[in-house]
């Protein structure tokens, strides 16, 4: 379907001001319906499975079955993120198991440097405003 | 389908909108890489009182081609000349590219890198024993002297799951999150009512609340990525969501620009990328990391042949190359499918045997073998599961262990875009340096004309995908590309101090404009007791499978091995016409659907303009992502030149024109 929601787990955000797979679905297509309080994908076959949704989703309750067009049945990929890493569970249409861990990021969610002191100094050249020399091309054509 | 007919929906589109007016001096529209570049430069050369806004069609941390993340960065110039990477891009886009804009873009680069490194994205190092170490392991920062992971010459590996995010935190805490605008869809660029040619607004529409946003602005940056879904995908159904560029571009950046007389360049150009066949995950690491290869059906590695090499050299000097044209490869593996000689496989089985074979020969035992294995086997699979992990969920499905068995790869669809091996785009200034070709004649035929990605209407920039003739910048030089508008942005502020922008339409004028696919709807949904079948008008699903038709059976989709013709061409222009007309009937019951529906706006045109480029461009440049039958060679002597085309506003008139390509860096040798 790509992303689908297990209603007994999805508590429709409580109704807050976001709802987490709505707010993060870069293509618009996690919806919430306030009558029965659970999410949806609105769009099945424009999901390109970048797994945003299940990612975010404070519940666990969005998972992704493959596309009917093209994937066998009985096959999951599901991830679990933290702040630091990724643990990737694949379980195979055979039953096999396997499981990856990946850090993603390396410093505190939130402590990303802006550099919001520095300041560029001569507006009309082509330096940008953490540099203060450029090279110019040297094997020209003759 | 039950009765009675309604919006599909969760949130209903009204007649009536608010209608919200925003000024601002400075406006970015978009949320990807190239946004962020910008929204992180701009606050460094903005005085205090500088009003800048950016408006993204979705949530930053996941928006652009970025969101699902990347497994690694394809341009880090680090050790090489940047004139070699001038040398490469040329070579691989068939020589018509802008070397100044390629050349500007690698003296930049590293710099995002860097920081991208620093704000928290894991970037793989080589150990001092030449072993990978993941980007979480102690080593130095690149900043410090840090070895990376090369695959090829210019790329580096990373755990880039959360690349965007990461990107996205230091570009929301640089601009401030009260200047950001989430969830609004800027569908069309203004012009100023009194000064010809010189950007004045915008207006678009919020996706979650019926509000028309109408922005006035002196100057703007459009940079909304290139464009998905305008041939007819190999996977029809569900499947169609799973294109290999993000599913969400429309083409909008092309067509936004095109609509208020921007130069377009090389609109001709589209990308077919050889993927691993319906997941289209990634190619680069199996090629480039694990050294696999590939075979057709018949089991033979046809690449490597005599008869490849021979069929190289009908295309010098970009045949020669060490590393093949991407183009030219697809076209060696697209004859092996018209020969019956498919299917094609990545031989991922014998690439990571041979690493544990040469293990052995090196006299490791069977222990120091398997923890090798658990340590490349997790890297194969961390290549899909950081940036494509539909293809892990169809390898999980068909059972298949890549190291058991091979997979199958296959060109796809054709897509349209700028930064990555492709090079569609806008016609813009390059830099105000001295080494940039001089030319006399209209901007349309100049390199420079002041303002560094200025397009040529007067204070609209661009960046990333909308950068037209210089491909191979993939998210860090779209990051850089923006880096470098955003500076602009402040500059043509400051030498435009007394410009007072106004519309020429009133907010209620174009918000009746945006709102017309609702008013339509509204107006008839009573005729059909179904939502999408009705005799007034049309939806916008509809109408996309039916540009993709189009654009697939005549110009040179997969339907026909990407063949077209002159004749072919001109029957797909008529259906596109038709296709415009009937864009005016399409009908939206909610704000989702009214998204799709100004989607369909932006690739009806931005296709247009590329069977425009194609039928005007008499030779094939790319063969093996498109090719004429009527003009089957790639001809230099008459046509290693530029087409850039341009639409005038007020005439509503095309024009495609041939403009001179000049070399800056060195042709001999040619790479």
């Amino acid at each position: 379907m790509p992303s689908f929601v297990n209603p007994e787990k999805c508590d429709g955000c409580k109704g807050g001001d976001k709802t987490a797979c709505m707010y993060i679905c870069p293509n618009d297509l996690m919806v919430l319906n306030v009558e029965a309080m659970k999410a949806y994908n609105q769009e099945p076959d424009a999901c390109w499975e970048c797994y945003s949704c299940v990612k975010i989703c404070p519940q666990g309750a969005i998972a992704v079955r493959g596309y009917d067009d093209f994937v066998p049945m009985g096959g999951q990929v599901h991830p679990m993120r933290s702040s630091d890493s990724i643990m990737w569970t694949i379980k195979f249409r055979n039953g096999n198991i396997k499981r990856f861990k990946f850090p993603i990021r390396t410093t505190a969610e939130g402590s990303a440097n802006a550099y919001s002191e520095v300041k560029g100094t001569n507006l009309d050249d082509e330096c940008l405003a953490m540099e203060t020399a450029l090279k110019a091309p040297t094997m020209i054509v003759k | 389908m039950a009765l009675p007919n309604k919006p599909k929906g969760e949130l209903p589109a009204v007649a009536n909108p608010e209608i919200v007016e925003h000024e601002t001096d400075v406006l970015i529209v978009g949320g990807g890489m190239s946004a962020c570049g910008a929204a992180f430069e701009i606050k460094k050369w903005a005085p205090a009182d500088l009003k800048i806004m950016l408006v993204d069609k979705a949530a930053m941390m996941r928006s652009g081609a970025v969101a699902q993340g990347l497994s690694a960065i394809n341009t880090y110039i680090g050790e090489n000349q940047i004139e070699n990477y001038v040398k490469m891009v040329r070579n691989d886009l068939m020589g018509v590219v802008r070397e100044d804009l390629i050349y500007d873009l690698g003296r930049h680069v590293d710099e995002s890198v860097k920081l991208f490194e620093e704000w928290g994205l894991p970037i793989w190092k080589k150990a001092e024993d030449g072993s990978n170490l993941d980007g979480s392991k102690p080593a130095p920062s690149l900043r410090d002297g840090g070895k990376p992971v090369r695959t090829g010459k210019w790329q580096i590996m990373i755990n880039g799951e959360s690349y965007k995010c990461i990107v996205a935190e230091a570009a929301k805490k640089a601009l401030g999150e009260e200047n950001i605008m989430e969830r609004i869809f800027i569908v069309k660029m203004l012009l100023d009512k009194n000064v010809p040619n010189q950007i004045a607004g915008a207006v678009g529409f919020s996706v979650r609340e019926n509000k028309v946003h109408v922005f006035k602005c002196k100057t703007a940056m459009v940079a909304c990525g290139g464009a998905v879904n305008i041939f007819r995908p190999r996977s029809t159904g569900e499947g169609k969501g799973r294109a290999w560029y993000p599913v969400w571009n429309a083409g909008s950046t092309y067509t936004m620009c095109a609509q208020v007389g921007a130069t377009l360049t090389m609109m001709e150009n589209r990308f077919t990328p050889a993927r691993f066949k319906d997941g289209y995950g990634p190619v680069g690491a199996w090629f480039l990391l694990f050294k696999a290869k590939v075979s057709n059906g018949n089991g033979e590695f046809y690449a490597m042949g005599d008869a490849a090499k021979e069929e190289l050299k009908k295309f010098m000097p970009y045949g020669a190359s060490a590393i093949t044209p991407t183009c030219l490869r697809n076209h060696l593996m697209v004859n092996e499918f018209k020969e019956g000689r498919g299917p094609v496989y990545m031989a991922t089985d014998v690439a990571l045997n041979s690493f544990l074979d040469d293990m052995r020969a090196a006299g490791k035992d069977e222990k120091e073998v398997k923890k090798f294995w658990k340590h490349l086997e997790s890297e194969a699979w961390e290549d899909f599961l950081d940036m494509s992990i539909g293809q892990a969920g169809l390898w999980a499905g068909m059972n298949i262990e890549p190291e058991k068995i091979g997979s199958e790869i296959m060109p796809t669809e054709p897509y349209m875009l700028g930064s990555h091996s492709g090079c569609c785009g806008i016609w813009t200034s390059g830099p105000d340096e001295s080494w940039v070709p001089s030319i006399d004649g209209p901007r349309s035929h100049q390199y420079k004309w002041g303002y560094n990605r200025m397009t040529t209407v007067d204070g609209l920039f661009t960046a990333g995908d909308g950068v037209g003739a210089s491909g191979h910048k993939f998210s860090s030089g779209s990051h850089t590309e923006g880096r470098i508008v955003g500076k602009q942005l402040v500059r043509y502020c400051r030498d435009h101090a007394d410009f007072k922008p106004e519309l020429a339409q009133t907010a209620a004028e174009l918000a009746a404009e945006i709102y017309a696919p609702v008013t339509r709807y509204l107006e008839h949904v009573g005729a059909s007791t179904h939502q999408d079948v009705n005799p007034n008008y049309c939806k916008p699903h509809g109408l996309m499978m039916r540009l993709m038709k189009a654009t697939d059976e005549y110009g040179g989709g997969v339907a026909t091995y990407y063949m077209t013709s002159g004749k072919m061409l001109n029957i797909c222009l008529d259906l596109l016409r038709m296709l415009r007309e009937d864009a005016e009937k399409m009908a939206a019951g909610d704000l989702h659907e009214l998204m799709r529906a100004w989607e369909n706006y932006h690739r009806i045109w931005c296709v247009e303009t590329h069977i425009r480029h194609i039928e005007f461009r008499k030779e094939s440049r790319y063969p093996g992502f498109y090719y004429r039958s009527d003009f089957p060679t790639c001809d230099d002597d008459n046509w290693k030149a530029f087409v850039n085309s341009t639409f005038d506003p007020q005439t509503k008139e095309w024009k495609c024109e041939k403009v001179e390509c000049i070399n800056i860096v060195e042709t001999e040798p040619w790479i």
